[in-house]
């Protein structure tokens, strides 16, 4: 194949956007006041920092979409393939998702799909706490 | 200009050696492991090559579970380093060295 | 398409991965209670998978198309990781209650772990290896940072997996260079290239092969590519430790053998000179770096890799009788070391990460069983007659003089004396320091039959060494 005409259209749109945010610097007037220089969030003021930690839990929940995300790769070429490999294919198949579910079955019952896991001390804490401020009252 | 098996291999080389330099260089801990992940993917880029220039589905397979394989030691590794981060508030590997040689 | 997939041939491993989910499921309908549910399935399973290996020893033949084999090969080491495995889970419970980890999914994991090992043994094609590889090198990594509350189990695990992650790179650079040479990952395949080429290693062939040797070597802890294993060995679960120092290592060099064991590759490359150099630097490193050691965990650990030295020379010797020496030490490697690491956290008075050679003070009054087992352990290690340690190094050592290793093997001779000395200090310890305020040993039946077991293998090998021999040598002929 020739890639050549690629390499232009490459440059070509590269100048492109060069070309544009260089016109638009000069001609743009600039009259920067503190309203302007604020990020713009929709219309909300913005609050702190965006350079906060992120939750782990958002990690675990990435992790575990990951995995699974990932094996479902293999049913793409059995799928397409499935008419010639014939039965065993089949029953590997379903072997493969069984295990595949179980995973999923072992993730939800130790409560991980959960944003907020009910079974940790803090919250275990809190809640007590606030279940006994509501019988007191 | 024709894009042959070489070119390819010749990518694939860079961009290992590029995750090589990475994990070598860098400190934290999830870039490292971004570097690893970059490593075998300039691997899987080769397979394809070869797959292609063998007109074989073997090495195609292949990196289909090298994916798979890179997906599980992601998720294994990230966990490690969530209970790590939990301990020590960093993920600095110079600071990982409660036991030298 | 016909393919006879011979599903007899993955025995072991279909009973394995059943067990995995087994365990799994019965954790989560009992675990809210207690963990022996899971604990006696693993046992079951472990006890199963060793029936059906020992009743399809050696008869199964390929499966799946040449992928897999049922070979005595197979047979032998899928054996000798599932008795590894049944030792150490055996006695886990009264360590992981003791430190507060006693979770379901630690059974699981080992169970995977040796699922990855029986498929590195019979694998066929580098595709399987390194499938096996890894599912035995992901469940480790998770193993080695068991204890979750404790910073020196996440270091041993995150060095664990950084390296390991590395180093599979460029294991998996090294696949991809031999199939674009030959244009399959079948060992069968590669095999012959080798064998018809005029240049065996030119092309992607010669690097290919060297990145792969490299990726083993690295799982095998050789030098110089070792620096991981004191560290994740010092940090990981002790019974994690005496697993990972026995098996895996097992199953690397199963690996090797499979891929590599053929005169016809031997001969043609420059096998020997490599391993020499890599062999020889090993058992000095390992050694002196041991003769330094105050913790009885770390001791161990760079005694393993002195180990691994010892096995190379049969590695580079190539010839039968070492491979079949190499079969033989696996073996009753792994049940001197898990009975030494078990008997080292039994000892342990201070609390995991302090592990001290003192702790053994006086044991010889304490407990006179436990101090003789080790005494066992710790000279069938030096390789004194006649314990199996011994018989496993002479044939080694003989098989490396037989090709012609002469000065390889009298510095290994020479490294084998200098060992004595770190290994008897453990039993000049127990029988003569006299020590303040120890207390008595906690009672733990499983650890102490896993101990008596161990160290009554150890002797009868070492009294009788002609039948498991004699199996390891028919193992290692079903490779040709």
């Amino acid at each position: 194949m020739n890639f050549g005409p690629i390499f232009l259209f490459l440059i070509a749109a590269g100048g492109v956007v060069f070309v544009a945010l260089f016109l638009n610097r000069m001609l743009a007037p600039r009259k920067p006041n503190p309203e302007k220089l604020s990020t713009y969030e929709c219309g909300e003021e913005a609050v702190g920092s965006p350079w906060i930690r992120f939750n782990t839990r958002f990690y675990v929940i990435a992790l575990i979409f990951l995995v699974f995300d990932v094996e479902v790769l293999f049913l793409f070429p059995w799928a397409v393939n499935l008419k010639s490999l014939g039965m065993f294919a089949w029953i590997e198949m379903a072997v493969f998702i069984i295990i595949l579910s179980v995973g999923l079955a072992y993730v939800w019952a130790k409560r991980d799909l959960e944003w907020i896991k009910p079974d940790s001390d803090e919250i275990q804490a809190a809640l007590r706490q606030s279940s006994q401020t509501i019988t007191d009252k | 200009m024709i894009i042959s098996l070489n070119h390819y291999l010749v990518l694939s080389a860079f961009l290992f050696c590029i995750g090589v330099a990475g994990v070598l260089t860098r400190k934290n801990a999830i870039i490292i492991f971004a570097s690893i992940e970059l490593m075998l993917n300039a691997v899987n880029l080769s397979f394809i090559a070869f797959a292609r220039h063998w007109g074989d589905a073997g090495g195609q397979i292949f990196v289909f579970f090298s994916l798979v394989v890179a997906a599980a030691e992601v998720a294994v590794g990230l966990a490690i380093i969530v209970v790590l981060f939990r301990h020590k508030e960093t993920i600095n590997i110079d600071d990982v060295n409660l036991m030298r040689w | 398409m016909n393919i006879t997939y011979n599903l007899p041939a993955i025995g072991t491993q279909l009973v394995l991965g059943a067990g995995v989910i087994l365990v799994l499921l019965a954790d989560l309908l009992t675990g809210k209670k207690n963990r022996d549910v899971a604990y006696q399935t693993t046992l079951t399973v472990l006890v199963l998978a060793g029936i059906i290996c020992v009743m399809k020893w050696g008869s199964a033949g390929a499966g799946f198309g040449g992928q897999v084999f049922g070979d005595g090969f197979a047979s032998f080491f899928n054996l000798a990781f599932l008795a590894i495995a049944f030792l150490v889970v055996f006695n886990s419970p009264n360590y992981l209650k003791r430190n507060e980890i006693d979770h379901g999914e630690y059974y699981m994991l080992i169970l995977i772990a040796v699922l990855g090992m029986t498929f590195m043994s019979s694998a066929g094609d580098l595709l399987i290896f390194f499938l096996g590889l890894e599912t035995m090198s992901i469940s480790l990594y998770v193993l080695a940072g068991f204890h979750k509350s404790r910073a020196r189990s996440n270091e041993s695990s995150l060095k664990y997996l950084l390296l390991g992650a590395f180093f599979t790179g460029f294991l998996l650079y090294g696949i991809a260079l031999i199939y674009g040479q030959v244009g399959s990952t079948n060992l069968a395949d590669i095999t012959s290239y080798l064998a018809g080429s005029a240049n065996p290693l030119g092309g992607y062939m010669g690097v290919g092969l060297a990145l792969l040797l490299v990726g083993l070597l690295f799982k095998m802890a050789v030098v110089p590519f070792h620096f991981w294993s004191p560290d994740v060995y010092d940090g990981a679960p002790t019974p994690v430790t005496a697993f990972m120092s026995a098996a895996p290592k097992a199953a690397a060099f199963a690996a090797a053998l499979r891929i590599f064991y053929d005169p016809a590759i031997s001969l043609g490359l420059p096998w020997d000179k490599t391993l020499w150099i890599a062999a020889a630097l090993t058992i000095t490193l390992g050694n002196f770096a041991a003769l330094a050691q105050s913790s009885i965990k770390r001791m161990l650990a760079y005694s393993s890799i002195t180990h691994a030295g010892y096995l190379m020379i049969g590695l580079a010797a190539g010839n039968e009788l070492g491979a079949s020496g190499m079969l033989y030490y696996l073996f009753t490697y792994g049940f001197m070391n898990v009975g030494a690491f078990t008997i080292a956290w039994l000892v342990n008075r201070r609390g995991e990460g302090n592990y001290l050679l003192s702790d053994f003070a006086q044991l010889g009054s304490r407990n006179p069983v436990m101090a003789l087992l080790m005494s066992i352990f710790m000279l069938s290690l030096t390789g004194i007659p006649p314990l199996a340690g011994f018989f496993g190094k002479l044939y080694v050592f003989s098989a490396g003089v037989k090709a012609g290793l002469i000065w390889l093997v009298v510095i290994a001779v020479l490294n084998s004396v200098v060992s004595v000395f770190y290994y008897l200090r453990v039993m000049v310890i127990m029988y003569m320091r006299e020590e303040e305020g120890l207390k008595d040993l906690e009672k733990a039946p499983t650890v102490a039959i896993t101990a008596i077991l161990c160290g009554l293998v150890i002797l009868l090998l070492g009294l009788f060494p002609g039948p498991l021999l004699d199996l390891a040598r028919e193992s290692v002929l079903s490779l040709l």
